[in-house]
C-alpha cells in the first residue's frame, strides 16, 4: 500500500485542498441522501454545525469525541505506515478498556500520580497484546490481517460481555457493567484546567492531553527513530526494505503492537474520564472512525488531530441533528465516514491527478527562469 | 445413541441452513479474486442486498421482487468497487472497507426513514419469504433408517436459495475450469498482460467478474433477510462476508474446497447455537459469550493453522497498467 507523500503538489494542496474536496464531496452525497429523504440538506447542515459548536456543552462533547478519534486514528495510521490495514481498532480499544479497569482496580489504593500512569500502561499493554496476535499470525503464518483483526473485534466484544456479566460484574447491577473506579483514577474535566480560558463544562477531560502527547510521540517515533524509519520503508516499498535487510516480521509486530496500544488508550477517555466504570459496547464503532480519521488526516500527526476534531464535530453535531430531524438517524454519520474513506483513501486520484496537471503547468515557467 | 444421532442430524441440518449465504459470498469473493480484484466488500454487498430485498419484499409482498432488488443493489455496489479498483486503480482493500461502512450507515438510515421501525424493516410473513421446500420422495424415504432420516431432516426442507447456493458450486467450478470465460478469468488474475496481449480486454473481464460477484452477494444478502430471517436488522451480516473471505482462502480459491470450508464454518456456527446452555461432560456449562465466539475463533485457527502454503492469484490486488 502506498501511504502518503507525493512531492509534485504543494503542501497546502496535499494536506488542505485535497482533504477539503474529499470532505465536500462526502457532504454533497450526504446532502443528496438527506434531500431524497424529504428533508432540507442546508437546514441539516446548519443543525449539525449548531449541534457541534452552538453552545458550551456541545463544544465539550466535540472535544470528547475528538479524543477518541485521535487514539483510534493513530491506531490505524501507525499500522498503515507499515502497509498494514488495521481494522481491529474496535477490539483493541475494548481490550484496552479491560486493561485500564484491571489496572485501576488492582492499584485502587495508590495515589493518582501512580494510578493513572498504571492505567495508561494497562490500556497500552492489553490493546497492544490484542493486536500482537493478528500481527504474529500475519507475519509468521500469512493470515490475512484484515480478516483476523475483524474476527478479533468480534471475539473481544464477546470477552467484554462475558467479563461484565461474570468476573467484573458490579454487585447487584441489572445491566452489564463493572463497579465504579476509585476516585484517584478519575481524570479531571478539561474545564478544570482551562475553565479560566473559557473552556466549557462537559465530558471532555484530560485524556485529550494524553492523546496529544501520543500524537507527538507518534511523530517522534515515525520520523526520528530507526524503527520508525524501517516502518516507513516497509510501507513505501516492501522489496526495497527486504533488500535493505529490514525484518518485515519485526516491522509488522512493532507497528501493530503500537497501533493496538494507541487504540487501547481510547478507554482512558471513556472509563477514567466519563463513565467511571466499564460498560458494554463502550467502543460504539469509534475504532472504525479511526480509519476515516487516518485517511482524512493523510497519516500526518497534525492532520490526524484536525481530522479527529472534524469527526468529533460530525459525531456530536450528528447526534443533535438526529434529535432535531427524526427521519435522519445517527447512522448517517457512519455513511459520511465511509464516504470519506472511499474518497480520501481509495479514490484520491480523482482529485489528485487533475490537480497535479494544473500545478505542473504553473511550475514549469518558474523552473525555466531558475 | 439414538439421541446423539438425532443431535448430529439437527446440527447438520442447521449447518446446511447456514451455509447458503456463506458459500454464495465466498464464491463471489472467489470470482473477484480469480480476476485479480480483492473484494472485502462482500459484507457490505450482502448487507445492502439484505436491506433492499427485505424492503422490496415488504412493500410489494413478493420475495421474488425482493430477490431482484437485492441483486440489483449488490451489483451497483460491486460496480462501485470496480470503478474504484479497476478504472481508478485505487486501494482495493480500502475501497472494500469503505463500501462496508457506507452500507452499514446508509441501510439503517433508509430503513428508518421509510418504515419508522428504528432502523429495521417490517417483519415479513411467510408469503413474502423464501420458505422451506419439501423435496419429493420424503414420504417414502422417511421409512428408511439412517439414510432416510438424513434425507428427510438434512437434505430436504431448506429454502430455495440454499439449494441454489449449493448448486452454484459445481456450476462455478464448471464455469471456471471448462468455459472460455473461466479460462480468461483465471488468466487475467494470474497474468493480465498476457491476456491483454491476446487482444482481450482486461478491464471488461474484471468488470464481468464484479457483476458475477454482485449477483452472488445479492442472492446471499437476500437469503439473510428473506429466507433465514424475516426482515432486515441493523448489521445483520455480522461478519459473514469476512468469514466467507476466510473460507475462500482456506479453500485456496477453488469452488469445492471453498464449499467444504464454508461447511466447517457453518457447522461451527450451528454448534454455537446448539451448545448454548448445554451441560457438557468435564467442563460443565460454558458461558454463552464464549460459545458465541466459536465461529470467529475457528476462522482464525483455520486461517493460521491449516492453510499451509497459500498462493493467491498472482495479480490479485494489483491494478492493471498496460505497459508500453
Amino acid at each position: 500500500m502506498s501511504s502518503v507523500a507525493t512531492d509534485n503538489l504543494p503542501k497546502w494542496v496535499n494536506f488542505g485542498l485535497i482533504p477539503f474536496l474529499n470532505l465536500a464531496t462526502a457532504f454533497i452525497v450526504s446532502g443528496l441522501v438527506i434531500w431524497s429523504l424529504g428533508e432540507d440538506p442546508f437546514l441539516a447542515m446548519s443543525l449539525l454545525l449548531e449541534g457541534a459548536f452552538g453552545y458550551g456543552e456541545a463544544v465539550s462533547y466535540t472535544f470528547y469525541y475528538a479524543t477518541h478519534f485521535i487514539f483510534t486514528g493513530l491506531a490505524v495510521s501507525i499500522a498503515f505506515r507499515a502497509g498494514l490495514f488495521n481494522i481491529g481498532g474496535e477490539g483493541q480499544a475494548i481490550m484496552g478498556g479491560v486493561g485500564i479497569l484491571l489496572a485501576v482496580t488492582i492499584g485502587a489504593d495508590l495515589p493518582s500520580f501512580v494510578l493513572i500512569p498504571l492505567a495508561i500502561l494497562g490500556g497500552a499493554v492489553f490493546g497492544g497484546a490484542w493486536a500482537a496476535i493478528p500481527a504474529y499470525l500475519q507475519a509468521k503464518r500469512g493470515s490475512h490481517i484484515v480478516i483476523t483483526t475483524i474476527m478479533f473485534n468480534f471475539i473481544a466484544a464477546s470477552i467484554l460481555s462475558y467479563l461484565l456479566v461474570g468476573p467484573l460484574k458490579r454487585e447487584g447491577a441489572q445491566s452489564p457493567e463493572s463497579a465504579d473506579i476509585p476516585d484517584a483514577a478519575k481524570l479531571d474535566p478539561l474545564s478544570d484546567f482551562f475553565g479560566g480560558l473559557g473552556f466549557p463544562e462537559g465530558p471532555a477531560n484530560s485524556s485529550l492531553l494524553i492523546a496529544l502527547v501520543c500524537v507527538f510521540l507518534y511523530w517522534l517515533f515515525i520520523n526520528r527513530t530507526h524503527y520508525g524509519f524501517g516502518i516507513r520503508i516497509v510501507g513505501l516499498n516492501p522489496s526495497a526494505a527486504r533488500f535493505a535487510g529490514i525484518s518485515s516480521t519485526k516491522v509488522i509486530m512493532i507497528s501493530m503492537i503500537l497501533a493496538g496500544a494507541m487504540a487501547g488508550l481510547m478507554g482512558l477517555n471513556e472509563v477514567l474520564g466519563v463513565q467511571h466504570r466499564l460498560i458494554t459496547n463502550f467502543t460504539a464503532g469509534f475504532g472504525f472512525v479511526g480509519i476515516a480519521v487516518a485517511f482524512m488526516g493523510r497519516n500526518h500527526p497534525v492532520g490526524i488531530v484536525l481530522a479527529a476534531l472534524l469527526f468529533g464535530a460530525i459525531y456530536q453535531g450528528g447526534a443533535e441533528l438526529a434529535f432535531e430531524m427524526p427521519s435522519v438517524t445517527r447512522d448517517l454519520v457512519i455513511m459520511i465516514q465511509g464516504l470519506v474513506i472511499l474518497l480520501a483513501g481509495a479514490l484520491e486520484h480523482i482529485y489528485r491527478s487533475p490537480l497535479e496537471k494544473i500545478f505542473e503547468k504553473f511550475n514549469k515557467p518558474s523552473k525555466g527562469e531558475g | 445413541m439414538e439421541a446423539f444421532f438425532f443431535d448430529i442430524v439437527l446440527l447438520l441440518d442447521s449447518s446446511i441452513r447456514l451455509v447458503g449465504p456463506l458459500i454464495l459470498a465466498a464464491l463471489a469473493g472467489l470470482f473477484a479474486e480469480r480476476s485479480g480484484v480483492v473484494d472485502i466488500s462482500l459484507e457490505g454487498k450482502m448487507l445492502g442486498a439484505a436491506f433492499a430485498a427485505a424492503a422490496a419484499a415488504a412493500v410489494t409482498g413478493s420475495a421474488w421482487v425482493g430477490l431482484g432488488a437485492g441483486i440489483l443493489t449488490s451489483i451497483a455496489l460491486a460496480l462501485l468497487h470496480g470503478f474504484v479498483s479497476i478504472t481508478h486503480r485505487g486501494e482495493q482493500i480500502v475501497s472494500g472497507m469503505a463500501i462496508n461502512i457506507v452500507v452499514a450507515g446508509l441501510a439503517p438510515v433508509l430503513a428508518n426513514s421509510w418504515f419508522h421501525l428504528n432502523g429495521q424493516t417490517p417483519l415479513l410473513d411467510e408469503s413474502q419469504r423464501f420458505t422451506s421446500i419439501t423435496l419429493p420422495g420424503v414420504e417414502v424415504m422417511s421409512n428408511v433408517p439412517v439414510v432416510g432420516t438424513l434425507y428427510v431432516e438434512v437434505i430436504s426442507g431448506h429454502n430455495l436459495l440454499t439449494y441454489v447456493a449449493i448448486a452454484l458450486v459445481p456450476l462455478s467450478a464448471w464455469v471456471l475450469y471448462k468455459t472460455r470465460f473461466g479460462l480468461r478469468l483465471r488468466a487475467v488474475g494470474e497474468n493480465p498482460s498476457a491476456v491483454d496481449t491476446a487482444g482481450i480486454s482486461v478491464i471488461w473481464l474484471r468488470y464481468q467478474a464484479m457483476i458475477v460477484a454482485g449477483v452472488l452477494c445479492g442472492v446471499a444478502g437476500t437469503s439473510l433477510s428473506t429466507a433465514l430471517g424475516a426482515g432486515f436488522i441493523r448489521d445483520m451480516s455480522a461478519g459473514k462476508g469476512f468469514l466467507a473471505l476466510a473460507a475462500m482462502i482456506f479453500g485456496r480459491w477453488m469452488p469445492v474446497p471453498t464449499l467444504l470450508a464454508c461447511l466447517l464454518f457453518a457447522f461451527s456456527d450451528a454448534l454455537q447455537g446448539r451448545l448454548q446452555g448445554v451441560e457438557l461432560p468435564v467442563v460443565g456449562v460454558i458461558s454463552v459469550q464464549f460459545i458465541m465466539m466459536l465461529p470467529y475463533v475457528v476462522t482464525v485457527i483455520a486461517l493460521a493453522g491449516f492453510v499451509g502454503h497459500i498462493r493467491p492469484p498472482a495479480a490479485s490486488g494489483k491494478p492493471f497498467v498496460r505497459s508500453r
